[in-house]
């Protein structure tokens, strides 16, 4: 019961990841009719928000240690110690929930750059070429990346609070042994507050509608005379910074390194195609149900089964999903099929 | 009836709670312009989507050449001799005309797959030679090296047709060959339809413009809410009072 | 596809084989005249060419031909261990068994087109590196990879001699496969390789696959079963990257799971279409550049632009330096990614379509002229 429960969570966890990645991925394919393999290293740009925002606030210097007086000692400490005292070592602590302030404008704006100087030109060639191209770009960011940061991953702590494992077991009445770490646990409520705010807009504002019937019906849009266009440019940003804050908050889970962009991407287009192409609930669905899948496949006893089926089973599942249902779980039929 | 090429008898289709064909029973016979018109709405595409096999009738029966077609592959039914010519012309844009009726040519002799990379020059020779033939009696073996993507709609109507007739087929079904044509693209079409007229190929013709169909066709059927209300040769067809009244507004034409 | 003497065959071929042989010669002055990128040069050339009669002539996306590379390097490397250290059978398997494995990724993948195809090619090639990399770990001996050792059976080799101190290297009948004769046995291979894809442009079968790439529907409407032509192509092309994947492991006897990544695939697609996609001749071009670039590239240190920048004054010549050393040593995947963006945004028909490009225009401008005369 207890394993079942972990594997759950787990799972529940890196389905939280894939719904997120997949769910920016399938609204992009569904308005803009764009396959964006580009999408994976917008991902792992946001977890180098995280990164680089925790390296900008430990910026030291060399100070006189006090602490040591037979002679004169140096240790480096960060600015924002000596500026702030305690309040700056707490926001050193707290530089991942910190980084998405920065993350948000800072992926927005790559967005926008991206639609706006490459991707719009790519809206009536044909989607090998889509994936061609973002597929460069892919290659260029990660190796921007690496340029920057080196080939090796990059450990981010999360704030030393909620470092430790929640009782979850406590909590409902079963064995104390079953322990969670906390920040899994915030991951999973994170996402879910995204996805449903992304869903709230899509709903709820006029832009959204307009969105949503464009998912429908490209054309029609087109006709009404609205400016699809500028609508395009904003559903793209939308879609990088919903990639770049699962990538933000995944930080502390995975250390990032400049190829964890390309290791997401099959993943993320599998969920999105068992998911059903441009359907936005099959995307979230598809996530988390792949995420269970997967984890429940990883168990000792499942594996002792049939060994290794934790390491295929998603592309097993993907493979029969696309065979037996070819519009996924959700998807409307013809969408993207050329 | 021993000289109907397709048969159908008693097709009734529905979809959802709207009857879209309602007990339809057509006998095209060999060697004649078939030609059935209707008003929009009327269930024209329906038919036409039952006559090639790629939709299923709730009941009745479709016999092309004797053999039923309900459930066959694209590329069975035309292997079996059935062509069809879209409403909007389909060729292979980027290769040329002479390439575009080759194909076509090759489909009649190779069938509908043959894995074959080394060449019989003699036998290419000889079906290069038929299928310039084809586009020379189509009036277009002057341009044959030309890439077909380039050509004006009209043209590209003719080219698919040159590529039913390359293949001889039995039943040469046409969807409004002459959609989103202009009237002289129009004009030179009719013209080939009575060309080709001579070599015998049968033809339905789905069409909704007049001028063509009292032009090229042997018989008419008129189609109107999922029903054939009547059959006959034009001039019947054009002083049918119910046909007038349905379909050709009061008859003050 | 036109009615083409076979002398004219004969010829492209004859030409084709002398450049191919004396690369060895003609290379010599650009400096790119050393066993090891010869034989790069033609073992990509082989799957660079067979890649091109799947995404070339049906225009279907495969991101899966990793695999087959892969499946190739490991199936010569271990009919090395098993059955003898001669390159003949080595290639035969790889070859065999590739095109098994291509039959099976291939007729499951074809059952969808478009960008569906080129997802499941996608889960395919991780699924097959996830395999290779850990779950099969005893016949890829996962991230380690797979090498020759002492006490492999060898049986056919166990016939003729007993074994010998020290590793053995893959031979032909005697006949050590490194160096330069290593790449004449690759260059044979690649010139039957471009023979057999010269047949298939050249025939109907070629032709046929051209027109589905144009307009499958009407393909299936004109009484072709698509299906099986492009399984056929898939499969060739599949052969092609088992028998690359072969003659790598001929040339340097030992197969790692890298190999299969999907990115991987990646390369070869840019090789395809910086040389010219669907066209005979660009996907070598494509090789010929990318790898004589990468070799070159990759060589390159800060000390040695340095040096290249050296008549520049001093402020420039650091300028220059910290401009240029992202994109050189470490950094060429980096220009690779540029190049493939750029290709596929200003030149998507590649090279060969720019070389066309400029001939029209050089040639109507003289039209032109002569029409003012």
């Amino acid at each position: 019961m207890d394993a079942i429960l972990i594997q759950l969570l787990n799972g529940l966890d890196k389905g939280a990841a894939y719904a997120l990645i997949a769910l920016g991925l399938t609204l992009v394919f569904g308005t803009l009719g764009i396959v964006n393999f580009a999408h994976g290293a917008l991902f792992m740009l946001g977890a180098f928000c995280a990164v680089s925002f925790q390296q900008l606030l430990t910026i030291s210097v060399k100070v006189v240690d006090p602490s040591i007086t037979f002679f004169t000692a140096y240790k480096t400490q960060p600015y924002l110690e000596i500026w702030f005292g305690d309040v700056g070592l707490m926001m050193i602590d707290y530089a991942v929930p910190l980084s998405i302030l920065m993350a948000i404008p800072v992926m927005l704006i790559i967005g926008l750059m991206i639609e706006r100087g490459l991707i719009r030109h790519f809206y009536k060639r044909s989607h090998a070429e889509q994936i061609l191209v973002t597929f460069g770009l892919a290659i260029v960011i990660q190796e921007v990346i690496r340029h920057f940061f080196g080939a090796n991953p990059m450990p981010t702590p999360a704030p030393d609070i909620v470092s430790s494992s929640a009782q979850v077991g406590a909590w409902l009445g079963l064995s104390e042994n079953l322990v969670y770490p906390w920040w899994r646990l915030i991951y999973l409520a994170f996402s879910a507050l995204v996805i449903v705010s992304v869903f709230a807009f899509l709903q709820l504002t006029t832009f959204g509608m307009i969105v949503r019937a464009g998912m429908f019906d490209r054309q029609m849009v087109g006709f009404l005379g609205i400016n699809v266009q500028r609508k395009f440019t904003i559903v793209f940003a939308i879609a990088t910074v919903v990639a770049g804050l699962a990538g933000v908050m995944y930080a502390p889970i995975l250390p990032p390194d400049y190829h964890m962009g390309m290791d997401f991407l099959v993943l993320s287009f599998v969920v999105v195609v068992v998911g059903g192409m441009g359907s936005l609930g099959g995307a979230v669905a598809a996530g988390f149900l792949l995420g269970i899948v997967q984890s429940f496949a990883s168990m000792t006893v499942v594996n002792e089964l049939i060994p290794g089926i934790d390491q295929v089973i998603i592309y097993l599942v993907a493979v029969i999903i696309l065979l037996t249902r070819p519009r996924g779980l959700m998807g409307r039929q013809g969408v993207m099929e050329d | 009836m021993a000289d109907s090429v397709l048969k159908i008898t008693n097709v009734n289709k529905s979809f959802g709670g709207l009857k879209a064909l309602n007990n339809i029973n057509l006998t095209i016979e060999k060697n004649k312009v078939h030609a059935i018109i209707g008003p929009n709405g009327a269930g024209k595409s329906t038919l036409l989507n039952v006559c090639i096999g790629l939709l299923a009738p709730d009941t009745g029966k479709v016999l092309f050449d004797g053999k039923n077609i309900i459930g066959k592959q694209a590329h069975e039914i035309n292997q079996m001799g059935l062509a069809r010519v879209f409403q909007t012309p389909e060729i292979f844009t980027e290769l040329t005309l002479l390439e575009n009726v080759m194909i076509a040519a090759l489909a009649k002799q190779e069938g509908a797959f043959k894995f074959k990379i080394f060449r019989n020059l003699a036998e290419e020779k000889a079906m290069m030679q038929e299928s310039i033939d084809a586009l020379s009696s189509i009036g277009m073996d002057n341009q044959m090296y030309d890439i077909a993507g380039s050509m004006s709609r009209g043209n590209k109507r003719r080219l698919e047709l040159a590529m039913c007739l390359v293949q001889r087929a039995k039943l040469l079904l046409l969807d409004e060959p002459t959609a989103g044509m202009s009237r002289h693209d129009t004009n030179q079409t009719i013209k080939l339809l009575k060309k080709i007229k001579a070599d015998g190929m049968t033809k339905i013709i789905i069409e909704h413009d007049m001028h063509v169909v009292f032009s090229v066709a042997d018989t008419i059927s008129v189609l109107a809410r999922g029903e054939i209300i009547a059959t006959g040769t034009p001039d019947e067809i054009k002083n049918n009072p119910i046909v007038q009244a349905a379909y050709l507004g009061g008859g003050n034409e | 596809m036109h009615i083409k003497q076979k002398r004219s065959d004969l010829l492209v071929m004859s030409l084709f084989t002398i450049i191919v042989l004396s690369m060895p010669v003609w290379l010599d002055p650009v400096g790119a005249n050393y066993p090891d990128l010869l034989q790069k040069f033609v073992i990509f050339g082989i799957f660079a060419i067979g890649y091109n009669i799947l995404f070339g002539l049906t225009g279907y996306l495969s991101f899966g031909h990793a695999i087959f590379l892969g499946v190739g390097s490991y199936a010569a490397v271990w009919s090395f261990k098993l059955l003898s250290m001669n390159a003949v059978p080595a290639v035969i398997f790889a070859t065999l068994l590739a095109g098994v494995v291509a039959a099976l990724v291939g007729y499951v993948s074809l059952r969808r087109s478009g960008i569906y195809f080129s997802i499941l090619t996608l889960a395919f090639a991780q699924m097959f590196y996830n395999l290779a990399y850990s779950v099969l770990t005893p016949i890829t001996n996962g991230e380690t990879g797979l090498q020759l050792s002492l006490d492999d059976p060898r049986v056919i080799d166990r016939l003729v001699s007993s074994a010998g101190e020290g590793l053995p290297v893959p031979e032909l009948f005697g006949i050590s496969m490194s160096g330069y004769s290593g790449f004449y046995f690759c260059a044979v291979m690649l010139i039957m390789a471009f023979f057999l894809s010269l047949k298939i442009f050249n025939s109907p079968f070629g032709l046929k696959l051209k027109a589905i790439k144009s307009n499958q529907h009407r393909m299936k409407y004109t009484g072709y079963n698509t299906r099986p032509y492009l399984l056929s192509a898939f499969i060739i092309s599949g052969m092609f990257a088992g028998l690359a994947g072969g003659l790598m492991a001929v040339t340097d006897p030992l197969a790692g799971a890298e190999r299969m990544q999907w990115t991987a695939s990646g390369e070869v697609v840019l090789m395809t279409i910086l040389g010219g996609i669907g066209t005979l001749y660009g996907p070598l071009l494509g090789v010929g550049i990318i790898k004589y670039l990468e070799n070159i590239f990759s060589a390159i240190n800060e000390a040695s632009l340095q040096s290249f920048f050296s008549f520049m004054p001093h402020w420039l010549n650091e300028m220059m330096v910290m401009l240029v050393s992202p994109f050189v040593g470490e950094g060429w995947q980096l220009t690779l990614g540029l190049m493939f963006m750029l290709i596929v945004i200003f030149l998507p028909g590649g090279i060969t379509e720019g070389f066309q490009k400029i001939k029209t225009k050089l040639t109507t401008n003289q039209k032109i002229q002569q029409g003012d005369e």
